[in-house]
């Protein structure tokens, strides 16, 4: 990979992407206990996985990857509007959504 | 360097800039807004890419409608978060390894198996047809019957995050107009045949009569 100032190739928008991905599991580490930013961080890192294939698809010339990510993202708003559904009734029944709260299971 | 590296550089800048405040922002309305920036900007990067289509569906679909319910949720909900920075930085040393091994990890396979430079020139169908129409002819042709499952899940998700959310109140009192219309008659009057019980009349007690009278 080449990070000169020059033209953009592949390997930048990969490393983006990678850098980014990165970035969001250290924001679940640091936000354990926060279910919203959680579901942030989660869409974060869909949007670093729709790059890396948005990037594939432009310098590889083949539509099959950009088709793939509008799935992706039908996928991604179904799951964060089920997920805020779900984090909603939490919220009315136990008054919290703290995840170090949440041990009903005793997991 | 010419523009379009100064624009990737720029928005990637401002990308990673937006995604570290939202995972490190003390208000959760404040990590909402910085993700919104953080999705512009990755439509802006998407745009450099020719993807047009998927940078404004990008726009439209999480900046206008995911972001929005978000933060509608985060402002609902009535958050404390001062418990939720507790021990925030003590776990930074473990998350910082994970996430330095994660993009190292990344950057080996990357740097040996695609070293694409130049992107290969448009064929003259898609240069003639634009983004757009390319991408939707390859969805409605090729891809048609995962569109339609793709389709099915949007209606499960709707269905799903109504079910889970609606709530009866149990404090008001109503008519549901469905059992009004389907009430017949036997429901309201019900006849039962029974023998007339005639009783005897009772007699007042004669002397208790005449005594009583002045």
């Amino acid at each position: 990979m080449n990070f000169s100032f020059g033209p953009v190739t592949l390997g930048h928008y990969l490393s983006l992407g990678g850098i980014l991905f990165a970035l969001s599991v250290i924001g679940i580490y640091l936000n354990r206990r926060n279910l919203i930013v959680l579901l942030m961080a989660i869409e974060l890192m869909l949007l670093a996985v729709n790059l890396n294939f948005v990037a594939f698809s432009h310098y590889l010339g083949d539509m099959a990857g950009q088709v793939f990510v509008f799935f992706i993202l039908t996928v991604a708003t179904a799951e964060s509007a089920i997920g805020l559904a779900i984090l909603v009734v939490l919220f009315r029944n136990r008054a919290t959504i703290d995840v170090e709260d949440l041990d009903a299971l005793k997991g | 360097m010419n523009t379009t590296s100064a624009l990737f550089y720029l928005f990637s800048a401002v990308l990673l800039f937006a995604s570290v405040m939202v995972i490190t922002a003390r208000s959760t309305v404040h990590a909402a807004l910085f993700l919104v920036l953080a999705f512009a900007s990755a439509a802006c990067v998407w745009m450099l890419l020719r993807a047009e289509f998927l940078a404004i569906a990008l726009v439209l679909v999480y900046v206008g409608a995911v972001m929005v319910l978000f933060l509608f949720v985060v402002m609902m909900l009535d958050l404390n978060s001062d418990r939720f920075r507790e021990g925030f930085w003590r776990v930074l040393p473990l998350a910082g390894l994970v996430g330095a091994l994660i993009a190292l990890e990344m950057a080996l396979v990357l740097t040996n198996g695609f070293d694409v430079r130049q992107a290969p020139a448009a064929t003259a169908v898609a240069a003639k047809l634009g983004n757009t129409k390319v991408l939707g002819i390859a969805i409605y042709t090729q891809y048609l019957y995962p569109l339609q499952i793709a389709a099915v899940l949007l209606l499960v998700a709707i269905v799903s995050a109504i079910s889970l959310t609606l709530r009866r109140r149990k404090d008001s009192r109503y008519i549901d107009p469905a059992d009004q219309v389907r009430a017949r008659k036997a429901d309201r009057l019900r006849i039962v045949p029974m023998k007339p019980v005639i009783e005897p009349r009772p007699v007042p007690p004669a002397d208790a009569a005449s005594g009583a009278k002045p």
